[in-house]
């Protein structure tokens, strides 16, 4: 499974977000990542093809069992969609 | 945050849907960035797949699977009718729009199955069973909106939701 890591200065947590290119909630948490210098991890679900998609499914829906997107993991707590005030309470941010 | 920049294309379909939303009742979104992402990534997935799944779901590219998630999908008007808006967020209502309603994501309602094996047809209802065989022309429902018409042929496309021929059920 290809993460891509995002550099940031906010390196408190452990962030990985499982998400759609085309899916505006999915970006709105990335937006939130970069605006706030979080360092994370994605990949976008629907660019991956073959056994990587299938590996990447299966390891969302053990977070998530509807496999729904943005999945996003914060060190051990998985928020399912893009919940704002959730993300920002976790990642300890304003 | 940059203001992002959209083709020519992507704006063609905004305006196009905002209009045909309009006429049948219903509302795009009035964050237009956030509108031309959506319809940035239906396009995305047209080219992919030949058809405008939901951006915000993972779709199969194959069509039968797809078929409730095909924008307008099966779950907008149950969406709009419990949190405002739909599940990527294209359509929203009218309390939406004035503030009343949280703007958020909202939880998905399609069956998780579809999400993991594809979109299957339920058994038709026993409902059907008790028409008595009198009517004349048999009765077609959306099922994207629940629009129905009685004449030999689904419509080729929804007249309130636009939606295509296939996407209609036999009723009775």
């Amino acid at each position: 499974m290809n993460l891509t890591r995002i550099s940031g200065t906010n390196k408190k947590h452990r962030v990985t977000l499982y998400a759609l290119s085309t899916c505006g909630w999915c970006r709105r948490a990335k937006d939130l990542f970069n605006a706030n210098n979080i360092e994370y991890d994605y990949i976008d679900v629907d660019l991956c093809v073959g056994e990587e998609r299938e590996e990447v499914i299966n390891q969302v829906q053990k977070l998530n069992p509807r496999v729904s997107f943005p999945t996003i993991q914060i060190d051990d707590s998985v928020v399912v969609g893009f919940d704002e005030e959730r993300i920002k309470q976790l990642l300890e941010i304003k | 945050m940059s203001v992002e920049e959209f083709s020519p294309e992507i704006e063609q379909v905004y305006e196009q849907l905002k209009k045909e939303a309009e006429e049948g009742g219903y509302h795009l979104n009035p964050d237009k960035q956030f509108t031309l992402r959506l319809i940035q990534g239906l396009l995305t997935n047209e080219k992919r797949f030949g058809y405008r799944a939901c951006p915000c779901r993972i779709a199969w590219g194959e069509k039968p699977k797809d078929i409730d998630i095909i924008c307008p999908c099966y779950y907008r008007d149950s969406d709009l009718e419990e949190f405002g808006a739909c599940y990527c967020g294209l359509y929203v209502s009218e309390e939406w729009i004035k503030g009343k309603v949280p703007r958020k994501s909202i939880p998905e309602r399609r069956p998780a199955k579809f999400a993991i094996e594809g979109y299957s047809e339920s058994k038709p209802s026993d409902q059907t069973g008790q028409v008595p065989n009198r009517l004349p022309y048999p009765v077609w429902r959306c099922k994207v909106c629940g629009y129905l018409c009685a004449r030999p042929e689904p419509p080729g496309k929804c007249p309130v939701c636009k939606a295509t021929k296939d996407r209609f059920e036999r009723f009775m």
